[in-house]
Parts: structure tokens; C-alpha cells; sequence
């Protein structure tokens, strides 16, 4: 369970995240799902309940344990979060200058091999300011890959991209997934090509899980919320309209005559 | 309308003490990780680039008119009581002792602190101090400590340069234009000004003012809401903020060095 302030944005969220798989969040703008990344990567903490990481229990962590637990993680966030003051090459090497005593010859093999499996091998010498949204999104998957995680979270991957960079960026966190043998967790809201790269997926509405599977056996559930989220309807159980005042009090309308 | 209602007072009064405290933490964790600064000095080194470099030339240009100006109001006060000649005295322990730590200090804070400020918040709304954190790096330690020594270290030296240029001022302004005899004018500072009362106590002021500008221009950036008004209101605090500061140090400061 978490909530900001006074509102609860999880309650009775309870889900397993399986190895070498990639599993997808799903739900509404609001409902909850950077939330869900950012208990994973214990940036903030549950008023009650647990997250576990390899059996090991998040919330529970002091600073140095955290930070441990944090290099075997990798994380993209929405807009890259690229250092705008360093470079295309830089950013990737980051971590790596941070994290190890690597000498920079080999440091320049990772940082290339890193960005090759990104595709931007060409973009090295580029700043941030000079690249377009996809490509930051991708330098900054190098980024979070450089360490070789073992757990790579992804929030909105695909909030904002062209159909030709959407494609390849799905196509990239599948690939990256499997060769590398990560376990990757993909926050989205982007329906067709969440559903077609991930094995396992849930759906969060309400702050609850409202259902979970496989991609398959969600498009097919008669649950009326997955029906009106897999479809893509406007009213359903997830109402098109913000809890407030009834239209006859905001107008002044009483039962259809004019006011 | 109700501030005060018990309740309303109780939970202001908790909310500044928690912004305190926690204002307070962040001190100590910069000042503790000044070891680790030290030894990775290539990012300090690159913030007293950044700081003292970019600062230099209004640094040099106030402190020429400050001296311009003291040797002039000196001149013309001194010459009333036929002690012209003691215009470098007046005009070296008034740059050494309050105007060269206190002037160079606001100049840091509008120059530097600003930007300190604005970059801290601007790298907080990009998510980028929060990507650092993800990468398992403190960005109190890799980020704010190095930009906080930086200025520590180079507040002193443009209160130097501050300082020495002013001293220069009065000279052109006394010696080359009032006719100020030059043998006195460096004659009497060489005697009047003393090592450890004057200078040092004026090097002690720096690093104070430098401690204060760096750390509130830092604060700032580091608490402001990450928006482009949160970033713009934490930049105007930082000016109003380690200025008033400076000034009041400066009070507490004089009355401690020079009343004993």
C-alpha cells in the first residue's frame, strides 16, 4: 500500500515479477505505475506492505544496501534523463566511471559495444540537446545497461514516439531482454506493442490489480475492465468522468428544463 | 485568516523544523563528504573553472570602481584633516576588512549562486539527480559536494583579486590623479595594515560568506519544486537569501574580530 499525502495511490497491490521475462504494468495516466517502479527501486517507501528483490526485502534497506541492490538495477525513465551536460558517450560511460576502476580503453569498448546494441554506435560524440526523443530514450537504455543489471525497469518507453521509433524501441527492450537474459518490467499505456513484446501482463486500475496474464488470455477475458481497457472504450468501469458535483448542480439544470 | 488556530501554528512550526532539520542534514553530508571530494579533486577543480573563471571579470571590474571610489571619498575627507597621505591605509584596510570579502560575496551570489541554483533545480526537473540515485550514485556526493568545496575554496580567492584590483583603484585615482605622494600612499599601508588582524581576519569572512552562498544557492536548487516556476522562485531566494546573510554575517563577524 502507498499513498502521497492524504490520497492512496496503491492499496493491495500484490504482484510477482518472474525472471528472465518481461512483464508489463498496464493501467491509466495517474494509477499508479511510476509509483510501482519507483518502490521497486526504493526511492520511496510503503506506508505498509513489502517489496522483495531476489528474496530480499527493499523498504527494509539502509543507504548502502539500497545503493548495492541499485547497481543490479537499471532503470529508463521517461524522457531519458540524460546529463545535458555530457555527452552521448559520457552518459553511457557514467556509471561505469562511477562504479568501477575500469581503464578508459576498456571503458571506450563497453560504452561502444553498449551503444552498437542501441544502434547509435554514430551518435558517440553528440550532446543531448542534439538528439531527438527516441534516440535519448535509447542512449539512455545504454546507459541503464552498462553495468549488465539484472533487472531493467522502463517507465513509458513509448510515451512520444514516432510509429518508426515506437517499433524499434519495443523490438529493442524484446531483443535486450533475451540476449542479455534480463528480467525487465515495461510501465506503458501503449496497448498494441506492450501487448506484442511482453510474456506476462498486469493491469492496474483503482490502485488494485484489476487482472493479470498473459497477453493472449487478457484480450480474450469478458472481465468488463480488461474488455473496456483492451478495447480501448471511452465509459466502463474506469469512468470517462472525474469524480465531482452531478452536471445538475454545476448548471443549475433540474430534471432537462432550463435553468 | 485562522494562522492562529493551535493546530494551523503546530503544524507550521513542524513544517519549518522539519525543513530545518533537513536543511541542516544536507550540511553535514557536504561537509562530510569533503575527504571524497578532495580526492576525485578534478570535479572541484572543473567548478572553480566554472565559478571563479566566470566570475573574475566582475569581480575585477567592481572591485577597480570600489577603489576608484574609495580613493576619491578618502582623498577628499582625509585632505579636511591634512592627512591626505594616509589614503592607502584607508583604502587597503577597507577593502581588506569589509568591502572586499562583502562585496565579492553578494557579486558570487548573483553570479555563481544563481547558477548553481538554477542548474541543481534544472537537473532535478529532468530527472536527472533521480536517474543518479537509480544508478546507485549519491548526487550529494557526485553532484552537490564538489560545487559546494568549489566555492568554498573560491570565495577567498575573489575576494583577493577583489581586494588587490581595489587597492590598484585607489592608487590610480590617489596617487595618478589627486597627487597623493606614492611613497606615502604604500608606505602607510605597508605599516598600517597588519598580517593576521586585517588580512587574515578578512580571509576568515570569505570562507564564511563562501560556506553560506554556496550552501544556501545549492539548498535552494536542491529543494526547489522541479517546474519552471520552482526554479525560477528558488533562483530569486538564492539572491534575497546568502545576501542577507552575508550582510548579517558580516555584522556578527566584525563585532566577534574587531571589538576584542
Amino acid at each position: 500500500m502507498f499513498g502521497y499525502d492524504t490520497r492512496r495511490v496503491l492499496d493491495g497491490v500484490s504482484l510477482t515479477v518472474p525472471r528472465g521475462k518481461v512483464t508489463a504494468v498496464m493501467g491509466a495516466s495517474g494509477g499508479g505505475k511510476t509509483t510501482l517502479l519507483r518502490l521497486i527501486g526504493g526511492q520511496i517507501r510503503p506506508l505498509a506492505g513489502d517489496v522483495l528483490m531476489d528474496g530480499k526485502s527493499v523498504p527494509a534497506l539502509d543507504q548502502a544496501g539500497l545503493y548495492a541492490m541499485r547497481r543490479r538495477m537499471g532503470m529508463l525513465f521517461q524522457f531519458g534523463a540524460l546529463f545535458t551536460d555530457l555527452s552521448v558517450f559520457d552518459n553511457v560511460a557514467f556509471p561505469l566511471r562511477e562504479h568501477t576502476q575500469l581503464p578508459e580503453v576498456m571503458i571506450r569498448d563497453i560504452v561502444l559495444m553498449k551503444l552498437d546494441a542501441v544502434g547509435l554506435r554514430g551518435a558517440r560524440d553528440l550532446m543531448p540537446a542534439a538528439i531527438s526523443g527516441g534516440m535519448a530514450r535509447r542512449v539512455a537504455l545504454a546507459r541503464a545497461i552498462a553495468l549488465d543489471p539484472e533487472l531493467i525497469m522502463y517507465d513509458e518507453p513509448f510515451a512520444g514516439l514516432d510509429p518508426i521509433s515506437l517499433g524499434t524501441a519495443a523490438q529493442l527492450i524484446r531483443r535486450l531482454n533475451d540476449s542479455l537474459g534480463l528480467t525487465s518490467i515495461v510501465v506503458s499505456h501503449d496497448l498494441e506493442e506492450t501487448f506484442h513484446i511482453a510474456d506476462h501482463v498486469v493491469i492496474l486500475a483503482n490502485g488494485k490489480v484489476a487482472a493479470q496474464g498473459t497477453p493472449d488470455a487478457l484480450r480474450h477475458s469478458d472481465d468488463p475492465l480488461v474488455h473496456q481497457f483492451v478495447n480501448a472504450l471511452p465509459d466502463g468501469p474506469v469512468h470517462f468522468h472525474h469524480p465531482g458535483p452531478s452536471v445538475e448542480q454545476d448548471f443549475g439544470v433540474h430534471g432537462g428544463g432550463a435553468a | 485568516m485562522t494562522w492562529w488556530r493551535p493546530s494551523d501554528v503546530g503544524f507550521a512550526v513542524r513544517t519549518r523544523l522539519a525543513d530545518l532539520g533537513w536543511g541542516l542534514r544536507l550540511f553535514l553530508r557536504l561537509l562530510q563528504h569533503g575527504a571524497s571530494s578532495m580526492r576525485r579533486f578534478g570535479l572541484v577543480r572543473d567548478q572553480i573553472h566554472f565559478l571563479g573563471n566566470y566570475s573574475l571579470a566582475i569581480i575585477a571590474v567592481s572591485g577597480l570602481f570600489v577603489g576608484f571610489v574609495l580613493g576619491l571619498q578618502g582623498y577628499y575627507t582625509l585632505q579636511r584633516y591634512g592627512s591626505g597621505e594616509a589614503l592607502g591605509l584607508l583604502v587597503a584596510l577597507s577593502l581588506v576588512r569589509e568591502l572586499g570579502p562583502v562585496v565579492s560575496a553578494l557579486l558570487f551570489a548573483g553570479r555563481a549562486g544563481t547558477s548553481l541554483t538554477a542548474e541543481i533545480g534544472l537537473m532535478k526537473a529532468g530527472e536527472q539527480l533521480s536517474a543518479m540515485e537509480m544508478m546507485a550514485v549519491d548526487p550529494v556526493r557526485r553532484i552537490l559536494a564538489p560545487r559546494f568545496w568549489a566555492g568554498v575554496i573560491t570565495m577567498p580567492l575573489l575576494a583577493a583579486v577583489f581586494s588587490a584590483v581595489g587597492v590598484l583603484g585607489g592608487y590610480v585615482v590617489g596617487v595618478l590623479l589627486l597627487g597623493v605622494d606614492s611613497g606615502a600612499f604604500w608606505g602607510q599601508m605597508q605599516s598600517g595594515v597588519d598580517v593576521w588582524a586585517d588580512v587574515g581576519n578578512g580571509i576568515v569572512k570569505s570562507l564564511v560568506f563562501g560556506v553560506a552562498v554556496s550552501f544556501i544557492a545549492l539548498l535552494e536548487g536542491y529543494e526547489a519544486l522541479p517546474t519552471p516556476e520552482g526554479v525560477s522562485r528558488a533562483t530569486t531566494r538564492t539572491v534575497v537569501v546568502a545576501s542577507l546573510c552575508v550582510l548579517g554575517l558580516d555584522f556578527l563577524l566584525t563585532a566577534m574580530m574587531f571589538s576584542i
